[in-house]
């Protein structure tokens, strides 16, 4: 890896600090080629043909290109159906869960009202709770309510809100100060007003980047959907996906698995390629003051 | 959805309180029922599921048998060979940990370009799991795979059967979850580097520490609430390896040997409709992660700094 000992470089660009820079520069390019690497084989093996990707010569260029296996997944109606309900689930879990969230973020951080803190590390404490406790309740209940063959289980949890969202913008709020709530008070201001017409603005940036990183969270899930849902037609994209691997593989059509795959990891990836700096800006915030 | 406000009041609040405190709760009201609906109530369910011989059909208070699958589960050898390869898995949090704390010093210095790697490197932790995990079966395939065509071109030899051995297939999976989780630690690093003051290498290096010393004496300290962040959420999530395992291993390994803890419970759970044995694995799972993060929690002011 990277050379140890002049990991500090001193602010005057040396010729030697140059140098060092270089050879840290090219360290790193190589360790990002291995990570990439696999990922890369998977776009071009997604253009292979089978009997390339089988064949007992190693090669990573495609030869001929194939270009038809993502028509061919494009057109496959079960994967359009899981397109269809990963973004069934995403819309009304990211709006009206987004509003909870919000609102509630809102409250805990500039109202007073009694039980305020209990029920705040109430919600704070399901945080460190592992799913695995409450999926075989979540799961009876949701048998019993007739909701395992919809999409139910996965919408209208997402709809009261999002703990580890209420956190982050609740944080966030702390740095506007709280006069500003006695002076909207003076005015006349309903509480709900007080909420969208002058926190919710000031929420806003922040909110959009856990709205993106929770879809990113829905749009990956796998646990939940696989769990919940038994009904083909309410499958949700990955799980699509992986039943596309357990039933293609036996047939080897690896370049199909391949370019759903791809097709299923591009929107987060671009997501994340066009909103890279708040991702990381909030990813950061969550781990640095421990 | 009342501002439901049943319990007797301490201090008489006059109206304008009473008001606020009515449409605070309010509007948290939504994420409270959630929490009640969704986690407080299955939680309390999943406890008393799993003091019964429940199967998600049959009555549940007709099959109480205390803490029968408690007991159970400690001499069931199963449980101990899942629970042992879940800690097994464990040693990629520190390799991570070690490689992204290297690779985000590396990067924390103004070289063109850098934020493109920097880029490269988070990519597989925004790819779905799923998709990532068919595609690193495939890397694995002992047959036609990258990596053993990999080996076989450097080598000469065939390599080893990733994810059909006992021994390899923890590797393979160790692999994965390091290759997966890397590019957060470097960001997570990086931004932790990016708060330490320089004066504190310049005082440092005027008393004549250098390189080693520079990065032993204060990067490390000085990152140490990332590193202890970095534990935490990295052993929490580390007993609760699953998707994984099922993607690629689907059938847990050859002699069980790559199936985790949650593993093991969805099998019970929901391939044999143990609801309640699976309870008491969750349950113990739960006081399991309880306990490590509380020794954690305590351990912190040893070792974690923070800057003033």
């Amino acid at each position: 890896m990277a050379n140890k000992k002049d990991l500090q470089s001193s602010e005057i660009k040396s010729k030697k600090s140059k140098m060092i820079d270089r050879i840290i520069f090219i360290a790193l390019l190589l360790g990002a080629i291995v990570m990439v690497f696999p990922l890369v084989y998977m776009v071009l093996s997604s253009f292979m043909t089978k009997n390339q990707i089988l064949s007992a010569n190693f090669s990573i260029i495609p030869d001929p290109w194939k270009f038809g296996k993502y028509s061919e997944v494009l057109t496959k109606p079960e994967f359009l159906r899981g397109l269809r309900n990963t973004l069934i689930v995403a819309l009304p879990v990211l709006i009206v869960g987004g509003f909870t969230s919000s609102l509630s973020a809102f409250s805990f951080s500039k109202l007073k009202f009694r039980g305020k803190n209990a029920i705040f590390l109430g919600l704070l404490a399901t945080m460190m709770i592992p799913f695995a406790v409450v999926m075989i309740p979540q799961y009876v209940m949701f048998t019993r309510m007739g909701w395992t063959n919809t999409l139910l289980p996965l919408i209208i949890p997402g709809l009261f809100g999002n703990v580890s969202i209420i956190f982050f913008l609740r944080q966030n709020l702390t740095s506007v100060p709280d006069s500003i709530v006695e002076a909207a008070k003076i005015d006349g201001c309903s509480y709900f007003k007080m909420y969208y017409a002058i926190f919710f603005p000031l929420m806003k940036g922040a909110l959009m980047t856990q709205l993106i990183l929770w879809f990113m969270g829905i749009w990956n899930d796998y646990l939940a959907p696989t769990i919940f849902i038994q009904n083909e037609e309410w499958f949700t994209l990955q799980v699509v996906i992986r039943s596309f691997n357990s039933y293609y593989a036996v047939n080897s059509d690896y370049p199909l698995i391949m370019a759903a795959s791809v097709l299923a990891i591009l929107p987060t990836l671009l997501l994340f390629f066009f909103f890279q700096r708040y991702i990381i800006e909030s990813m950061a915030v969550s781990g640095v003051k421990g | 959805m009342s501002g439901g406000n049943t319990k007797p009041v301490k201090k008489k609040m006059n109206k304008a309180e009473f008001k606020e405190h009515c449409w605070g709760l309010t509007f948290v009201a939504p994420a409270f029922i959630g929490f009640c609906i969704f986690m407080a109530f299955p939680i309390a369910f999943a406890f008393v599921a799993s003091l019964t011989k429940w199967n998600g059909m049959n009555n549940m208070l007709d099959n109480f048998i205390g803490l029968a699958n408690y007991t159970k589960l400690l001499t069931d050898a199963k449980f101990w060979k899942v629970l042992v390869n879940t800690i097994i898995y464990m040693v990629g949090i520190p390799i991570g940990m070690i490689l992204g704390l290297l690779i985000a010093v590396a990067m924390n210095r103004k070289i063109r370009g850098i934020k493109v790697l920097r880029t490269l490197y988070y990519v597989p932790v925004v790819s779905s799991l799923v998709a990532v995990a068919i595609l690193w079966m495939w890397v694995f395939n002992y047959d036609y795979g990258l990596l053993n065509s990999i080996v076989k071109l450097i080598s000469g030899a065939h390599g080893p059967n990733w994810l059909g051995d006992e021994f390899w297939v923890k590797i393979s999976m160790i692999i994965f979850m390091v290759w997966k989780g890397l590019g957060s630690s470097i960001i997570l690093y990086l931004s932790g580097l990016q708060g330490i003051p320089r004066d504190y290498y310049e005082a440092a290096q005027i008393d004549g520490a250098s390189g080693w010393n520079l990065f032993r004496y204060i990067t490390v300290p000085l990152v140490s609430p990332v590193t202890f962040y970095l534990l935490i959420t990295g052993l929490i999530g580390g007993f609760q390896v699953f998707v994984e395992v099922l993607v690629m291993v689907p059938t847990g390994g050859l002699n069980y040997s790559a199936a985790t803890v949650v593993f093991y419970l969805y099998d019970k759970a929901f391939g044999s409709n143990q609801m309640g044995y699976g309870s008491a694995m969750a349950f113990l799972l739960a006081i399991l992660i309880f306990i490590v993060t509380a020794i954690n929690f305590k351990g912190q002011d040893k070792w974690v700094k923070t800057i003033e």
